[in-house]
């Protein structure tokens, strides 16, 4: 519905069901929407590698250094995230904003001599939140795949000379890639087209295309031009994953097959 | 003693009061042993006595709990697998299953730093060496067990250590395909002349393929001598009816003299053996048990060839193998019955369960256990 929606017309309060392409134009060549979509991209990518880069060591913690009860540990690791979203939204904004928890204890201390502004109303905030709300969805696939790894190939490299950095890098990384690009996907999608955070916590700077979306479905009364945004960002994201997972898909199998 | 021994040769792997505690459990409870220099040397004991852990050992993977490894005249403590002159093939091979079976033999080499050509020559020599050639690039995944079994081979023989460890590294293969490794590996230990250590609990494959056995029980070698040795003069009953098969007869020395015992045998009869026969420092009174292994005894018909000894039994089983048949004889005067092999020569007939066997043996064929 959304993609033929995307080829119409919005007259004031009827719908023109012609078949037209200038909503994709106007999508494509108006520079607040490839602004807003080039930043979401930006941002969502940076919550990605921040997400995967914070989810690894966790999982990789819980894979090989903990040796009873690990589902214990995954659930209790992943209990704060099963709060709902918007308090975890709300908290972030608690913690961060400019009288909040952390800019209070950091004044307190003496560390600084004003409010962090930096830290909420902008990209970082986004950031911040997302990576928080997104991180147990990158430990379980990134988990998984550890946990399959035989040990018994970890030995076999120790025994052919390499130690713990070099095995890691030729043995562990290349086997944990699948889940590592199940998590990159599994994140990148969704963020890109959240709007509740950048709302909450992004202030003017922090807006994401899906905020533009929003605004075109109601306040704009365009849900034609909207429809076209969202198709577009789908195809982009879409793109995006399937670069991804064949880029490592290749690096993985070490160009061998 | 047999030409493949190598008394003179010298230690490479010294084991020193070796023993291992998990937690509660004391997995090896003392090893002392020699292992010299270009030998085939097996562990052998049921599942659960120890040799993994003191194969690993010996691979730096784990350390004793006390006493000492050395190797190359090296004492081991504190240094990493990484670090020794040891390369292990794993019980399931640890191919590493994202690489081409090139870059899995190569992989220790890589760190060396070769030229890129005398590294490929490297490889291709190593696989060679396993009958792999032109493998190079195939991907691991798609090679067969034994095919994989090699691929693990080559990985440790191209690093060119001091030993090489393998951790039953043919139960995984079917029985055909076993019996063809184990010549083969014999074969490739002795023309690179690297001491192996293999871990089995298939007292077969240790008989064959090695030139000296050290047997394990519950975390000790109970014995360590040629596969010929442990055959012939097993030290203990464990281990004689651990090696092949043993039959085993109540006795009692009657009566002794400075040079013979003569027993008192059941079923077997008055049998005098030389005092030499008997394990260090036994004396003629604790003597309670003795064995004859099946090949020992000859199950005579038709008057034919005839033998020092003869007893009556009924046949109770027969296998027949082919080559071989084993017969169940039930002994005059013996509860359980005996295992006897015979060779199944032209014409001979076998005897079928229920019908009477004349059993021959010769006197000097009975062993005396402590
Ligand atoms: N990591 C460990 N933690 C606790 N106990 C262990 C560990 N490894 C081995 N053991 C125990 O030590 C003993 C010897 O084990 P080991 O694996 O060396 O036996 P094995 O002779 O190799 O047997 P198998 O033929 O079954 O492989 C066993 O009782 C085993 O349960
Ligand atoms: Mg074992």
């Amino acid at each position: 519905m959304v993609v033929t929606f995307s080829f119409w017309t919005q007259n004031y309060l009827d719908l023109d069901t012609t078949f037209t392409l200038a909503n994709y134009r106007e999508a494509w060549t108006d520079p607040l929407y490839r602004e807003l979509t080039l930043r979401s991209l930006r941002i969502s990518l940076v919550v990605t590698v921040v997400t995967v880069l914070l989810a690894f060591p966790i999982a990789y913690h819980v894979s090989f250094h903990v040796h009873h009860r690990k589902a214990l540990w995954l659930f209790l690791i992943t209990v704060p995230f099963w709060t709902s979203y918007l308090l975890r939204v709300f908290l972030w904004k608690v913690i961060l904003g400019y009288n909040g928890v952390l800019n209070s204890a950091l004044l307190g201390l003496g560390l600084i001599d004003e409010p962090l502004s930096f830290i909420l109303y902008n990209a970082n905030a986004v950031v911040i939140t997302l990576a928080h709300a997104w991180a147990p969805f990158a430990i379980l696939p990134i988990f998984v795949a550890l946990e399959r790894i035989d040990r018994s190939l970890l030995e076999a490299a120790k025994d052919l000379g390499d130690g713990p950095v070099r095995s890691f890098f030729r043995i562990t990384l290349p086997l944990a890639m699948p889940g590592v690009v199940a998590a990159t996907i599994i994140v990148l999608i969704p963020t890109v087209g959240d709007y509740i955070t950048p709302r909450l916590v992004g202030g003017t700077e922090g807006l994401m295309i899906s905020n533009m979306i929003q605004v075109q479905f109601g306040k704009a009364n365009n849900a034609p031009l909207g429809a076209a945004l969202a198709v577009s960002s789908m195809f982009i994201v879409g793109g995006i994953s399937l670069l991804i997972f064949f880029a490592t898909r290749k690096i993985g199998r070490g160009g061998a097959d | 003693m047999l030409d493949t021994e190598k008394p003179h040769a010298r230690t490479i792997i010294e084991l020193d009061g070796v023993t291992k505690n998990f937690g509660a459990v004391q997995a090896l409870k003392g090893i002392t042993a020699n292992i010299r220099e270009g030998e085939f040397f097996s562990l052998l004991g049921p599942s659960g006595c120890g040799k993994t852990t003191l194969l690993r050992m010996i691979a730096g993977f784990d350390d004793p709990t006390t006493g000492t490894i050395t190797i190359d005249n090296k004492a081991m403590a504190g240094i990493a697998a990484n670090h020794r002159p040891t390369n292990m093939v794993f019980q399931s091979y640890a191919i590493f299953p994202h690489l081409s079976v090139a870059d899995n033999v190569g992989y220790g080499l890589k760190k060396r730093r070769l030229p890129k050509a005398e590294y490929k020559r490297e490889v291709e020599q190593a696989l060679e060496m396993v009958d792999l050639g032109g493998y190079g690039p195939r991907a691991a995944h798609t090679l067969s067990g034994g095919q994989r079994q090699r691929v693990a081979l080559a990985r440790a023989l191209i690093m060119k250590p001091k030993v090489v460890l393998l951790d039953e590294p043919l139960s995984a293969l079917d029985k055909k395909l076993r019996d063809q490794m184990q010549l083969e590996l014999r074969q490739l230990q002795r023309s690179v002349g690297i001491t192996f250590i293999l871990v089995t609990h298939d007292q077969e494959e240790a008989l064959i393929m090695s030139d000296r056995i050290a047997v394990m029980f519950d975390g000790q070698i109970e014995q360590l001598a040629t596969p010929e040795e442990l055959y012939r003069r097993p030290v203990n009953q464990r281990v004689a009816s651990f090696i092949g098969v043993m039959n085993f007869l109540e006795a009692r020395a009657t009566k002794s003299s400075e040079t013979h015992v003569s027993l008192d045998v059941q079923a077997l009869g008055k049998i005098d053996i030389p005092r030499a026969g008997l394990p260090d420092g036994m004396k003629p009174e604790e003597i309670h048990r003795v064995g004859v292994r099946p090949e020992m005894m000859t199950i005579l018909i038709d008057g034919a060839p005839s033998a020092e000894r003869i007893v009556e039994g009924e046949v109770v089983e027969t296998s027949y193998y082919g080559d071989m048949t084993y017969y169940s004889v039930r002994l005059n005067g013996l509860e359980a019955p005996v295992t006897i092999s015979m060779r199944n020569t032209a014409g001979r007939a076998v005897l079928r369960p229920g019908e009477t066997a004349r059993v021959g043996f010769a006197t000097d064929s009975i062993i005396v256990f402590r």
